[in-house]
């Protein structure tokens, strides 16, 4: 077990999200550590991604607060995430299939030498980058179209470690992955921690969760559900809290404590 | 870890770049045969790029030529060379249009309006040619702008705009030119020289294809040192060498053309500088990177930060641009402006001259090469059909035919790119 520092990186206090009549996001809570892999868990429409879209701040929250290292942080646009230190690679990678992967890598932030691309200089990143994480990819000059998805999927990952980010959000990264490629991108994970990120996966797979996550949030019609330190707990009780067919203290605790307000 | 690392894969981190590098994946050897190997590895999985259009070129040049050897005479040549670059300019244009994924059917009439322009404004209303001319330019600059507006601010289909353009502006053009139709320009002025003018020093030809040589020789030298130093694969110097003799052969073939007839034209250079021009932009520069990532995915490019809408109404201003540079020389060739500018084949043949040259119809692929290459095989089905005395029937038969040829090889290189996972 990788050592967890106290302060997290990044913590959710109270986040609440309405879309017209429907509560999607109550009260909830999340905290994000350094050399932590947090796996963010939950039944379909049980408000996953709108908490992801809070955090990107591609849909603001409408209540609650968020700290970002200890303290009180504004997160309205995406770029105020990225500012932070948030990247988000989503489940449609948005990847330009006819570029190469340098390309892909450097979209947008293009490396320039007198005004012209420097091909050299950013090739020569990329190739580190790419060889510090250990991504196995054929060349950096083939257009990402003609890589598999693991290697589509790693390359995302990579490109949203260039603006150095301190958290690295994952939207089910391997919903579309065979098992080799899966492996992969867990490995390229696991690698994320080891360079002290932290990193909130949204998953849907219980043993890829239990294989590389430290905690489990659970998220159950817009609530939390319970967070859970996988090595303590069973894929029983995770799976009963992502049901809701549960019954534990924390649960019993979470549940009661809002009902009141309302 | 699940998959296991060889130790040959640890040594490699230590110098850092191979470890990217899959061993199961078919990567390039150093030197000549690995040339040789990645160019039929790419043929066989679609890549075909300017080959097509090359073969092409010579099965058409080869066939002429045994109807009539006046074909390959000096004199045809570069008179081929010289009508080819009004078709070739505006499918510059187009080029960039492709490659967004998009089209501009109104290319003939902003060249024809733009023609218009100049000729009122410079006959008509005594204006200095130059200013005129400029004024002309900036005419199509606008028209394709205002096409991209639409286009990429309101949201109207590109070709629904752009049709609309091609009947606008060629009614704007009837309407400027006035009751007579016809404005001829100056016979000596700048229009004119723009196709009729040759530098007839031998040195002119020789010069720019020597220059043109070793400056090709010199960038890809210096690129493969940098490359060397940042420790990234370079080109051998073999290969170097014999890209270098690639492009030096058809200068050099050329020269030699020009300078046994009247000497290098005026419109050759100007083509060829907007070719290289247009080439380093989408090649080099950030401008040209947006350009093809907002052509292969633009919700990928307006997620990465690129402002898709500006990028789309930049080209489409290109386009406009290319059309009335295009414009005049059509204009000079005939020395007028008249209600035919513009009009007739003229747009099929600057969409087709990009296609055949190799930019693909679906989008985020293409080089400005393939305008020059293209319009050149358009150019010599129309002059040698005009040897051979057939008229227009036979020759717009033929042209639709290589169309067609060329957007099938587009479409099958696609099918083959996918199915070898390529695209």
């Amino acid at each position: 077990m990788i050592h967890v520092s106290a302060t997290p990186v990044l913590a959710l206090r109270g986040i609440s999200k309405r879309f017209g009549a429907v509560q999607a996001l109550t009260d909830v809570e999340l905290e994000i550590h350094p050399h932590e892999v947090v796996a963010l868990v939950g039944d379909n429409g049980a408000g996953k991604s709108t908490l992801v879209k809070a955090i990107a701040g591609v849909g603001p929250a409408d209540e609650g607060t968020l700290e970002w290292e200890g303290s009180p942080a504004e997160i309205n646009r995406p770029h105020d995430a990225q500012d932070l230190g948030i990247a988000t690679v989503y489940q449609d990678l948005a990847l330009c299939d006819n570029l190469d992967v340098v390309g892909n890598l450097f979209l947008g932030n293009e490396l320039r030498a007198r005004g012209i691309l420097d091909e050299v200089e950013m090739e020569r990143r990329a190739r580190e980058l790419l060889a510090t994480l250990s991504i196995r990819i054929p060349s950096v000059r083939i257009p990402v179209a003609s890589l598999s998805g693991g290697q589509r999927q790693t390359v995302a990952i990579a490109r949203s470690l260039l603006g150095e980010p301190k958290v690295v959000i994952l939207d089910e990264p391997t919903a579309a992955l065979g098992v080799e490629q899966t492996a992969q991108v867990l490995d390229l994970v696991e690698r994320l921690r080891e360079r002290g990120l932290g990193v909130l996966l949204i998953s849907h797979n219980m043993a890829e969760v239990r294989e590389v996550c430290d905690r489990v949030a659970v998220l159950r019609l817009g609530r939390n559900n319970g967070t859970f330190q996988v090595s303590e707990t069973s894929q029983e009780q995770i799976v009963s809290a992502i049901t809701g067919a549960t019954d534990n203290v924390v649960t019993r605790r979470e549940a009661r404590t809002p009902e009141v307000d309302q | 870890m699940t998959t296991g690392t060889p130790t040959e894969e640890t040594d490699g981190a230590a110098k850092g770049a191979s470890t990217a590098l899959d061993p199961r994946l078919l990567v390039r050897q150093e030197g000549f045969k690995g040339y040789a190997g990645d160019l039929g590895r790419r043929l066989r999985t679609g890549e075909l790029g300017s080959v097509p259009v090359v073969v092409g070129l010579l099965i058409i040049a080869a066939v002429f030529q045994l109807q009539d050897s006046a074909f390959l005479s000096a004199n045809n040549l570069s008179d081929l060379f010289i009508q080819s670059a009004g078709t070739g300019l505006i499918a510059v244009g187009i080029v960039f249009v492709l490659i967004l994924g998009e089209i501009d059917l109104s290319v003939g009439s902003v060249s024809g309006m733009s023609a218009a322009v100049l000729a009122v404004f410079n006959v008509n209303q005594g204006m200095n040619e130059v200013l005129a001319l400029i004024l002309a330019i900036l005419t199509g600059t606008a028209a394709g702008a205002l096409h991209g507006f639409f286009f990429a601010k309101i949201g109207v289909p590109a070709f629904v705009v752009t049709l609309a353009g091609l009947l606008g502006w060629n009614g704007l053009m009837l309407q400027i030119l006035g009751p007579t139709g016809t404005i001829n320009l100056d016979d000596d002025g700048v229009v004119a020289q723009l196709t009729n003018h040759y530098f007839s020093d031998k040195i002119a030809a020789t010069g720019l294809a020597t220059v043109c040589s070793l400056a090709f020789l010199g960038f890809s030298l210096l690129d493969a040192r940098r490359r060397k130093a940042a420790g990234v694969p370079s080109r051998p110097l073999s290969e170097i060498i014999l890209r270098t003799v690639v492009v030096a052969v058809p200068a050099f073939a050329a020269a030699a053309v020009f300078n046994s007839y009247k000497g290098l034209p005026l419109a050759v250079v100007i083509f060829l500088g907007v070719v290289l021009l247009s080439d380093f932009v989408l090649r080099r520069t950030t401008y040209g990177r947006k350009v093809f990532a907002v052509g292969g995915s633009s919700e990928a490019a307006g997620r990465a930060g690129i402002n898709v809408p500006m990028i789309r109404i930049t080209v489409y201003a290109i386009a406009g641009t290319m059309a009335a540079v295009g414009g005049m020389f059509f204009a000079s060739q005939i020395n007028a402006a008249n209600q035919s500018s513009g009009a007739g084949s003229l747009l099929m043949n600057c969409i087709a001259a990009a296609v055949i040259g190799g930019t693909s119809l679906f989008g985020g692929r293409g080089k400005t090469w393939s305008a020059l290459l293209g319009a050149l095989v358009i150019q010599s089905i129309n002059s040698g059909m005009a040897l051979l005395g057939t008229g227009s029937a036979v020759r717009d038969m033929i042209t639709g035919a290589v169309l067609l040829a060329a957007v099938v090889i587009d479409s099958v290189s696609r099918r083959t790119q996918k199915t070898a996972g390529r695209a």
